[in-house]
């Protein structure tokens, strides 16, 4: 570390290092325990926690799904609107992000429960008889989950609509293009770096998610975060703990690696 | 000019979307003023029951003031860490800068829940589970990168110009930084604090780890909706909700916009 003002930096990298990176290694050397691989084939081998893994990457992938397909509306409008009412969308959408995730995961509960407000409104309607199970399973999971992550799609997606040349669209428009060509045509082509980054962001954030899946979930819906806390808070086996938080780091870092050579390629390809 | 179809259709599927963004804070509001007994939507009838629960409860009590000075505590430290590591990174020419900048920014990165069980292992050893110095210090970790992003994002902006103007008119670096450059950083120094203190404020994976018997807001407020649905939960989200509210106005109104410093 040689040259010119590295000194403010370091009290930070001190922090960082003690207390971020050393124990992060820390933990991680536990999986290797005994020098053998043992516990990473646990983790990979087994079909129980196979299935976990497969769980949580269907779930992240459902809700990037459903975050792409509510938030690409929500960002098109924002950024095609009026000043005025792009503010108050973006409240709206501030707002919840801003709210604690405890406090909207505790709403859903209300929401989506057995004697839930969904749920009475669905029986006095005369729609259904019995409760329809929407909380405590998959569904539950999947609605917090997205409620929870749709800010982060909607932010990326609107700076990337905003930054298309307004005259483009119109002058497709004036040449007779429907609404539909121009969309496809148009917007979606020149917005595949936001829904790209939205949607990555989205994807990441959803493998490592734990307060909703354990409060909406009811230890029904098991995804590798809740794994980990289960194993290392009641079964008190780090190891393996550490053995499935290496995996879980390795997809992170992955999906963000592929993520930095899609966007720098895409921006060469540009050029 | 018309709206043509396609338009009024976005328009409306966006209500919808904006519906179900908002529907669980119009859900909670309710709640909190209702006079049933137990959880009920819509409620019978009004009461302030809920609230007074919370103001007479001192584990509540004592919850908010534990959140409310970790929460100041980390702001005032990821301020003092991150402001000098963020000038370091913009202005700073030496070899590994690039690595710091991903280091700085690895927490938002890594699952929190490693991040907290790694942490968990470590204050255990040290006996640090419990205080509330170790569970400031695991939140600075993780409120670092936003100082170090809005921070870095001001500092980008900055026009040196005038710092060269105070120097040449013979003010030594120390001044020209208390009186020049961090006066003109005051916006970016105002979100980036108030940012700090609501991730800490709201934080529960890593407080459910560290906090042990002393409970944050959060913490308290996880374990209160895992055992059962009372409706105190709705009074203590409608303060947090304001609370929070209270801070974005304030950023909007002192601070540089959320908007600016995403770029």
């Amino acid at each position: 570390m040689t040259g010119r003002g590295f000194l403010p930096a370091l009290p930070a990298l001190i922090l960082l290092f003690v207390f971020f990176l050393f124990p992060v290694v820390r933990m991680l050397g536990f999986s290797l325990e005994g020098g053998t691989l043992d516990w990473y084939a646990k983790a990979l081998g087994e079909q129980l926690y196979l299935r976990v893994f497969w769980n949580t990457f269907e779930i992240a992938l459902l809700v990037t799904f459903f975050c792409l397909l509510l938030g690409y509306p929500l960002g098109f409008l924002m950024a095609t609107t009026t000043p005025f009412w792009a503010t108050v969308g973006f409240i709206f959408v501030l707002l919840p992000l801003w709210t604690s995730v405890l406090v909207r995961t505790y709403a859903w509960m209300v929401l989506l429960g057995r004697n839930g407000v969904f749920n009475r409104t669905l029986m006095e309607a005369g729609i259904t008889t019995d409760p329809i199970p929407m909380l405590h399973n998959f569904t539950g999971v999947l609605i917090g989950m997205v409620h929870v992550l749709l800010p982060y799609m909607v932010l990326p997606i609107y700076g990337a609509v905003r930054k298309v040349d307004p005259a483009i669209p119109a002058a497709a428009a004036g040449l007779g293009a429907s609404s539909f060509a121009i969309f496809r045509r148009i917007y979606l082509p020149l917005t595949l770096n936001g829904i790209f980054a939205g949607s990555v962001l989205v994807f990441v954030l959803s493998l490592g998610f734990f307060i909703t899946p354990a409060l909406l979930g009811g230890g029904r819906v098991m995804m590798i975060a809740v794994l980990i806390e289960q194993q290392v808070r009641e079964a008190l086996n780090w190891p393996f703990a550490a053995a499935l938080s290496a995996v879980l780091l390795v997809f992170t870092f992955a999906v963000y690696a592929m993520a930095q050579r899609f966007t720098r390629s895409e921006a060469e390809a540009a050029r | 000019m018309r709206t043509p179809p396609s338009r009024r259709l976005l328009v409306i599927a966006c209500g919808l979307i904006y519906f179900f963004l908002m529907l669980p804070l119009l859900v909670v509001f309710p709640i909190s003023l209702s006079s049933a007994p137990y959880m009920q939507f819509p409620p019978p009838g009004l009461s302030w029951q809920w609230y007074e629960r919370y103001l007479d409860d001192p584990q509540w009590i004592d919850a908010t003031w534990r959140s409310l000075y970790i929460g100041a505590a980390t702001a005032i430290f990821a301020l003092a860490l991150g402001v000098p590591l963020a000038f370091a990174l913009v202005r700073g020419r030496f070899f590994g800068r690039v690595l710091i900048d991903r280091l700085a920014l690895a927490p938002v990165i890594v699952p929190t829940i490693i991040l907290s069980v790694a942490v968990y292992g470590l204050f255990a050893k040290l006996k640090l589970i419990g205080t509330w110095y170790g569970l400031v210090i695991a939140h600075t970790v993780l409120a670092l990168p936003f100082v170090v992003l809005v921070i870095v994002a001001g500092l980008r902006d900055f026009d040196r110009s005038l710092e060269q103007a105070a120097e040449g008119l013979g003010a030594s670096r120390w001044r020209t930084l208390s009186r020049v450059t961090l006066p003109l950083l005051r916006p970016s120094l105002v979100s980036a604090g108030l940012l700090a203190f609501i991730s800490s404020f709201d934080e529960v994976v890593v407080a459910l780890f560290l906090a042990g018997a002393n409970m944050t807001l959060p913490k308290k407020m996880f374990d209160n909706i895992l055992m059962e649905i009372d409706p105190t939960i709705a009074a203590v989200s409608v303060m947090q909700i304001l609370l929070v509210s209270v801070v974005l106005v304030l950023i909007g109104r002192f601070g540089r916009g959320l908007k600016d410093s995403a770029r």
